[in-house]
């Protein structure tokens, strides 16, 4: 506060020169961090809600230590956390085992009962006057800016704690993740793996109940780690992705609880944490959504390109040369499609040197076009003859699968596919099928 | 090879219960070394479950299982398991070698990280299944049978001398199939035990040298030649013996819970 010069204070957090502020922030990125890396193994597991459930159920053993030891150091508070959520875990387990209830109903009821049973305690505490000195009702959505030097430091050294075990088991953790069974064949503890993860989870949530809260805790577990899926096919690299989203979005909620006091933590975590999701959902490279619409979009285009070819194709095949012109009209008398598109599509074709530029609105098609033409309408053709002869279709139920076909077919796929027609002549509707190279043509 | 060495896998009196209703009854049997065994059977009539009981994934009700005579417990690691393909989520982000190099993991110290060795080990599994191009491939990119080569390959690391794999030519095409066969001839030759779930009855006698015959007990177990037989297979699939899906029912009322 002793500042020489006076910087508004969205600008003088990131000079760091409140130390405990500065000792906050480290604490929730290293927190962000450690839920980030461990809600991987949850979310492969599909164990999502489990983490969900653990800390709702956390709720009424902070409010019961609090209440047996009128104290709020962290490792009491922690301690009732870890016991309560135990109580959760278990209670799940015989639910599932002892009743007819699957594991989802199991996991509604104990999340809700023992966050209404730590409601009511809360509302107890708050009665005899007590909250305002406890702060205990921070613990339900956060507040980072509350936490004080003991706190920061249980916290931090738990975080690291966390993802010194996950560094350390990465290799157990992973088989355990994606076969158990085949884990447990190998001789690998399976039992102890497992009570370590949910440890692992119990101990994250009990750490995060003072920055983010017991609502919001388990988005801070799930929702790094289901952005960083769309980054990477590495489990590596989506655990380092996942603790970079979560340290971001542990860093933003300190950030916005130095600004605003008053502010709880934990949704501001969980925004920044779901606008990283939505980042990656929209843009990852491979597996985001826009991408993948263009890529679509592409396939589709090629496709309509290709039409375009075929039916230009055919229009001169009867006369064995191509060099005719045809107008748009024609063209959509053999080929129907939108008059927008095909002028569009002409337009690319065009670019694309695969159609002479037009003449009194008319189209043909050049000599590398021809070529190319003649590929299309080939595939389209072995297809054909490939449904009919060896999958045994009627030939007039087979132009509609070639249609389609005949876009995504490679030159290896093609090679295969004459090879193993011996290299016909003839189509199914005794049309000739183009060679692979037109005669005079250079072009391959 | 010597008389007195113990048999790769032998079961005593097994009996598994799912939920107090008993799935396997008073299994005897002894997979002999050096031979590759199908076990077969209607469905439900506890194929999986039997290999997973000797892997020790299920509880038993009863009876014990020994590996090379000593008590399976004490030989974790000493049976490679090949698993059903659709197991597990193929969608998990990790690549065909790095699947096979789970089958080293068994063999690395606890929190041990695999070895140059290992890798090696890895890829040449990889190649012995046919699958050397796809060592970096996405799993979830592969298509089935490419998957169950992979988890073919994942048992070969384990360079072990016993092989369960539960229905490894299931839904598998025709190329994965000629593999898998080519697989289970040269393990024999090494002189491997290998047991597979199995069931395509046309191809029992082509490619396997004995045969069970299973619907919740052993029906019949023997060299192909001998049990094989059209009375045996009558016996396993003609309908279950409704007097003892009777009593398995009434068990399950009843909340048997094993005995002693």
């Amino acid at each position: 506060m002793n500042e020489p010069t006076e910087l508004p204070p969205w600008l003088e957090f990131f000079t760091f020169s409140n130390v405990n502020v500065a000792f906050v922030f480290v604490g929730c990125v290293l927190l962000g961090m450690s839920t980030g890396v461990l809600g991987c193994f949850a979310f492969l597991r599909k164990r999502s809600l489990l983490g969900d459930a653990l800390a709702h159920a956390a709720l009424p053993g902070v409010c019961a230590a609090f209440l047996l030891t009128g104290t709020k150091n962290p490792l009491i508070i922690l301690g009732g956390a870890m016991v309560s959520c135990w109580l959760g875990a278990l209670s799940v387990e015989m639910i599932v085992r002892h009743t007819r209830c699957k594991e989802d109903s199991a996991l509604g009821m104990v999340l809700s009962v023992f966050f209404g049973v730590g409601i009511v305690m809360l509302t107890y505490i708050q009665r005899t006057g007590e909250a305002a000195q406890a702060g205990l009702d921070k613990f339900l959505f956060g507040q980072a800016a509350a936490l004080i030097d003991r706190d920061v430091w249980t916290l931090g050294i738990l975080s690291v704690l966390i993802l010194a075990v996950v560094a350390l088991a990465y290799k157990e953790f992973k088989v355990f993740s994606f076969d158990p069974e085949f884990a447990a064949g190998i001789g690998l503890p399976v039992r102890t793996i497992e009570i370590i993860l949910a440890t692992l989870i119990v101990v994250a949530v009990g750490i995060g109940l003072q920055a983010v809260g017991v609502v919001l805790m388990a988005a801070m577990l799930v929702t790094p780690a289901a952005g960083a899926r769309y980054w990477t096919e590495r489990l590596g690299v989506m655990l380092i992705a996942a603790g970079t989203f979560g340290a971001l979005s542990g860093g933003l909620g300190a950030y916005i609880s130095y600004l605003s006091p008053k502010m709880p933590t934990g949704p501001w975590m969980v925004i920044a944490a779901t606008i990283l999701f939505a980042i990656s959902f929209l843009f990852a490279p491979r597996r985001g959504v826009l991408p993948r619409l263009r890529r679509h979009f592409r396939f589709r285009r090629r496709t309509a390109e290709e039409n375009v070819l075929r039916t230009l194709y055919l229009l001169g095949e009867p006369f064995e040369q191509w060099s005719d012109s045809y107008s748009t009209s024609e063209l959509l008398q053999y080929r129907s499609m939108p008059t927008a598109q095909l002028a569009r599509t002409l337009n690319r074709l065009i670019h694309k040197a695969l159609v002479s530029e037009p003449a009194q609105g008319r189209y043909a098609l050049t000599e590398f076009g021809v070529t190319r033409a003649a590929r299309v309408t080939r595939l389209h053709r072995l297809w054909e003859l490939y449904l009919t002869r060896k999958l045994e279709i009627a030939p007039d139920h087979v132009h509609d699968d070639a249609e389609e076909i005949e876009h995504i077919l490679t030159p290896e796929l093609e090679q295969r596919l004459a090879a193993l027609l011996e290299h016909p002549d003839e189509d199914p509707h005794a049309r000739t099928i183009p060679g692979r190279l037109q005669p005079g043509e250079s072009g391959a | 090879m010597s008389p007195e060495t113990p048999p790769p896998i032998e079961v005593h009196d097994l009996t598994v219960a799912y939920r107090h209703r008993p799935v396997l009854w008073d299994i005897d049997v002894v997979f002999p070394e050096g031979k590759l065994v199908a076990v077969v059977g209607p469905n439900g009539a506890g194929k999986s479950t039997l290999i997973k009981a000797i892997m020790g994934l299920v509880p038993l009700a009863s009876g014990h299982v020994e590996v090379f005579g000593r008590p399976a417990r004490q030989t974790q690691g000493a049976i490679a398991y090949v698993p059903q393909r659709e197991s597990v989520d193929w969608e998990f982000p990790t690549t065909a070698l790095d699947v096979v190099l789970m089958g080293r993991y068994g063999q690395l110290s606890l929190f041990g990280r695999p070895k140059r060795r290992d890798r090696e080990i890895a890829r040449n599994c990889l190649e012995k299944v046919g699958m050397a191009e796809y060592a970096k491939r996405q799993i979830s990119q592969l298509s089935g049978g490419q998957q169950q080569r992979v988890f073919l390959a994942r048992a070969l690391a384990q360079q072990t001398r016993v092989y369960l794999m539960d229905e490894p030519f299931s839904g598998v095409d025709a190329a994965t199939e000629r593999a898998i066969v080519a697989l289970l001839h040269d393990l024999r030759e090494q002189g491997s035990t290998v047991v597979v779930v199995h069931h395509d009855l046309q191809t029992v006698p082509d490619y396997f040298d004995h045969v069970m015959l299973l619907n919740l007990r052993t029906v019949a177990f023997g060299p192909v030649g001998e049990v094989f037989t059209p009375e045996n297979l009558h016996k396993t699939y003609g309908g279950r013996s409704h007097l003892l899906s009777e009593v398995t029912e009434r068990l399950r009322q009843k909340e048997w819970i094993g005995r002693q």
